[in-house]
């Protein structure tokens, strides 16, 4: 649904030049919600920006919904935008229209006539459940409210793909939440295909199919989450699963990731049993991810690692994805 | 000198006041109309062809950008630039030109708008250059057209401070309208020079300030509340 390929984009003159992005590609299925993340600085936000061009890229191709943004003359792009919603961190309603008017904003622009506008505003706001506050001002809403303001104006002119520049971030965990689970249910009643960008692994964890890690303007690893959790060294999988800091000691620690089914199976017992260990667990993590219970175990192994290699081999065989953390002396 | 005891003075002097506050009033409109429809359009330029605007590139040509707004910043500096008296001298010639009179009330209104445009248009550019840049962003999210930024979101985001603003441009014309009097402009400052000025009149004087003071408080007042009540923030 969205392509971006070989994008790069740089700011400011040659000597203090800033590349943002460089060379990023990147594919977003239909119906699917990806998540880029990164910290600060990383080129998130730009790259969130090209994808409907308010940010032009030097070079590269961005392609949404078969149509190639980065081809169209300036009137084209006008039209390409609409079947594009985005929504921002801060909001960006305008305060001199009420909910209503912030939301029929995006079909004046379409050129749609005010009664039509009246039903589709009634319609989206329903759906967003702010139809008792059509009447309010942005000033009078809190910041959950806004959001789903800014919602319905993305999604007024109903857009089969939703950017989503931060849309969290300046709102709590639980308001995060409730925007997050709306979200979740816009992409599923209505087919939506949803890119957003943060810097919380929360919201990729809680909402997304697919992820993208990004840094100093380039992708290090994307693709679903749940053949991440099962790429031996993602650091998306990693951050997936915080398991703390390492125990001292000489011992061998291995991470053991299940993906699906596995996860049932009585897999650290098997362990200690079949291989006649002292299996030590120092962390673990379950998770809904992706649509699939995943979780991650850290064990502590007495000894070298390679007098463990039959056990390893062992867990790898049923599926796991087994990382050495430590080799052990 | 004027008596005050004279037989008539009293209905005189509030006949030559109405008279007065009227041509002021009409004065001051006029120019107001005027000054509200060309600095709108003309602060409105300032702020979208500069670097970085929604105009900066007028027919795809980023040198007709720069033309623009770099005579329109000279036009608005130079007319902030030059005091009121001088400007009003100056322009008698161009005023004939146009009206085929430099004097009277009606010819006053010439160089009253020329002194209020590049205020207001000043006063335009700043309030417009406070809006928010991301509701501008959000508008082309939404793929507004240039036009449609301007008319549905930078201007109506900015009413409050273009009404602000135009109080204040109303208040100085006020003020200015006065010193046309001096020229044969008529109004409430031709009834100070020529009664309280020249024929000593302390009476003309007091009463002209009190009708002026009048004026502003009311402009103010009004303005004021209009601000207030279409702010939303």
């Amino acid at each position: 649904m969205i392509t971006l390929s070989s994008v790069t984009k740089t700011f400011g003159a040659a000597a203090n030049s800033v590349r943002a992005l460089d060379d990023v590609s990147l594919n977003v299925d239909r119906g699917e919600i990806f998540g880029v993340i990164g910290q600060s600085g990383a080129g998130k936000s730009t790259l969130i920006r090209t994808v409907n061009l308010l940010e032009r890229p030097d070079a590269g191709t961005v392609t949404v919904a078969d149509r190639e943004l980065t081809a169209l003359n300036d009137r084209e792009l006008l039209h390409a935008r609409r079947e594009i919603g985005m929504v921002f961190q801060q909001f960006n309603l305008l305060d001199s229209r009420t909910v209503r008017g912030n939301v029929e904003l995006a079909l004046e622009v379409l050129g749609v006539n005010r009664r039509e506008r009246a039903t589709r505003t009634n319609e989206i706001l329903e759906l967003v459940g702010l139809e008792h506050k059509a009447q309010q001002y942005p000033a009078q809403l809190s910041g959950g409210q806004k959001q789903r303001v800014g919602i319905a104006r993305a999604l007024a002119s109903r857009p089969r793909v939703l950017l989503s520049d931060e849309a969290t971030s300046a709102l709590d965990p639980e308001t995060t939440d409730s925007i997050l689970q709306l979200l979740r249910r816009l992409n599923r009643e209505l087919g939506l295909t949803i890119l957003l960008i943060t810097h919380e692994m929360d919201v990729v964890k809680s909402i997304c199919d697919s992820a993208a890690l990004m840094s100093g303007g380039r992708i290090l690893e994307q693709g679903r989450l749940v053949d991440l959790l099962a790429t031996s060294g993602s650091q998306l999988a990693r951050g997936l699963f915080p398991l703390g800091e390492l125990p001292e000691g000489n011992s061998t620690v291995i991470d053991v990731t299940f993906v699906g089914l596995s996860s049932e199976r009585p897999v650290v017992a098997q362990l200690a049993r079949t291989h006649q260990l002292d299996v030590g667990l120092i962390g673990a993590a379950m998770e809904t991810i992706g649509g699939a219970q995943s979780g991650r175990t850290r064990l502590e192994l007495p000894g070298r690692i390679d007098e463990h290699a039959a056990a390893i081999n062992d867990l790898r065989a049923q599926g796991l994805v087994v990382e050495i953390v430590r080799s052990g002396r | 000198m004027i008596d005050s005891n004279a037989p008539g003075f009293w209905p005189q002097l509030f006949e030559t006041l109405l008279k007065a506050t009227g041509e002021t009033l009409f004065q001051v409109a006029i120019t107001m109309v005027i000054t509200l429809v060309v600095g709108l359009a003309a602060g409105t330029l300032l702020v979208v062809t500069d670097r970085g605007g929604i105009l900066e590139r007028p027919f795809g040509s980023l040198i007709a950008g720069r033309i623009v707004n770099a005579v329109l910043q000279a036009v608005v500096n130079l007319g902030r630039s030059i005091p009121f008296i001088i400007l009003m001298i100056a322009l008698i010639p161009f005023t004939r030109l146009l009206l085929g009179s430099a004097f009277g009330v009606t010819a006053a209104i010439v160089p009253l708008t020329v002194a209020a445009i590049p205020f207001y248009a000043r006063i335009v550019e700043i309030s417009l250059r406070e809006v928010n840049e991301g509701l501008v962003e959000a508008g082309h999210s939404l793929g507004a057209t240039r036009w449609q930024l301007v008319s549905k979101v930078i201007v109506p985001e900015a009413v409050p401070g273009l009404i602000r603003g135009f109080t204040t441009t109303v208040v100085s014309i006020v003020n200015y309208s006065a010193i046309v009097g001096a020229i044969g402009g008529g109004g409430l400052g031709d009834v100070a020079i020529r009664y309280g000025h020249q024929r000593y009149s302390v009476i003309h004087i007091v009463t002209v300030i009190i009708v002026l003071v009048a004026i502003v408080q009311i402009v103010q007042v009004v303005g004021a509340r209009l601000a207030n009540r279409m702010s939303h923030r």
